[in-house]
């Protein structure tokens, strides 16, 4: 059986089909993270973002964050799901779903796989405002 | 040597394009690439940070580099 699903996806993500993938008759509790687009950054209107992907090595290092969280946490599956390209207000960019016999274990995996896939992992995001973009973080 | 060097995010706006060549005259190490890039490319060191991955993995800047690797420059990423 297959424990972990990871991809990286130009088209919209479901959000209910990836719920349906961790669940199982030994899970007690699914801890799910989606991130969503928000039309706002520092005061600023956000338009629309655009993710860029380096895939393999995300993919690749998207793959050791999901090994460390077995390692750290009695996991039962595990997935996560990035979305690329341009995406409106309101749509998921990313979403991680974890599922385990008991609830503590799945918030903390679930936290812990979103900070790390934040610092780790070689994906981009453009803001695009009303007056110009920026790619986020690149400056300090 | 001369090595093949992708980018991504604003790399890719830095160099004016989504791969470079880049002559290396002395060492071939991530760290001389680094040094070559940052004359070329003065941009990239007002950048927060950055990295170079060697065949997928995080590289650090004694790390020999061949012409068969594939190379690339990550900047400060912002996934998620």
């Amino acid at each position: 059986m297959l424990t972990t699903q990871i991809e990286i996806s130009d088209q919209p993500l479901n959000i209910q089909s990836c719920i349906d993938w961790v669940m199982s008759p030994q899970s007690g509790g699914i801890d799910v993270f989606i991130g969503t687009v928000r039309d706002s950054t520092k005061g600023k209107a956000v338009m629309r973002l655009e993710f860029e992907a380096y895939e393999p090595m995300a993919l690749k290092e998207m793959q050791k964050i999901a090994e460390r969280a077995f390692e750290k946490w009695p996991v039962q599956k595990l997935l996560i799901h990035h979305r690329t390209g341009i995406l409106q207000v309101g749509e998921v960019p990313v979403i991680i779903a974890i599922s385990c016999a008991h609830r503590q274990a799945a918030f903390e995996a679930c936290l812990y796989v979103i900070d790390t896939l934040k610092q780790t992992v070689p994906i981009w995001k453009k803001e695009i405002f009303e007056d110009g973009e920026v790619w986020v973080a690149a400056h300090p | 040597m001369k090595v093949n060097v992708l980018a991504f995010g604003i790399a890719k706006d830095i160099f004016g394009s989504s791969s470079v060549d880049v002559e290396l005259p002395g060492q071939n190490t991530t760290g001389s690439l680094k040094k070559s890039l940052e004359e070329r490319y003065p941009r990239l060191k007002q950048l927060a940070s950055y990295m170079v991955a060697v065949n997928n993995e995080y590289a650090p800047d004694q790390e020999i580099l061949t012409e068969r690797d594939e190379i690339a420059i990550i900047p400060p990423v912002s996934g998620g």
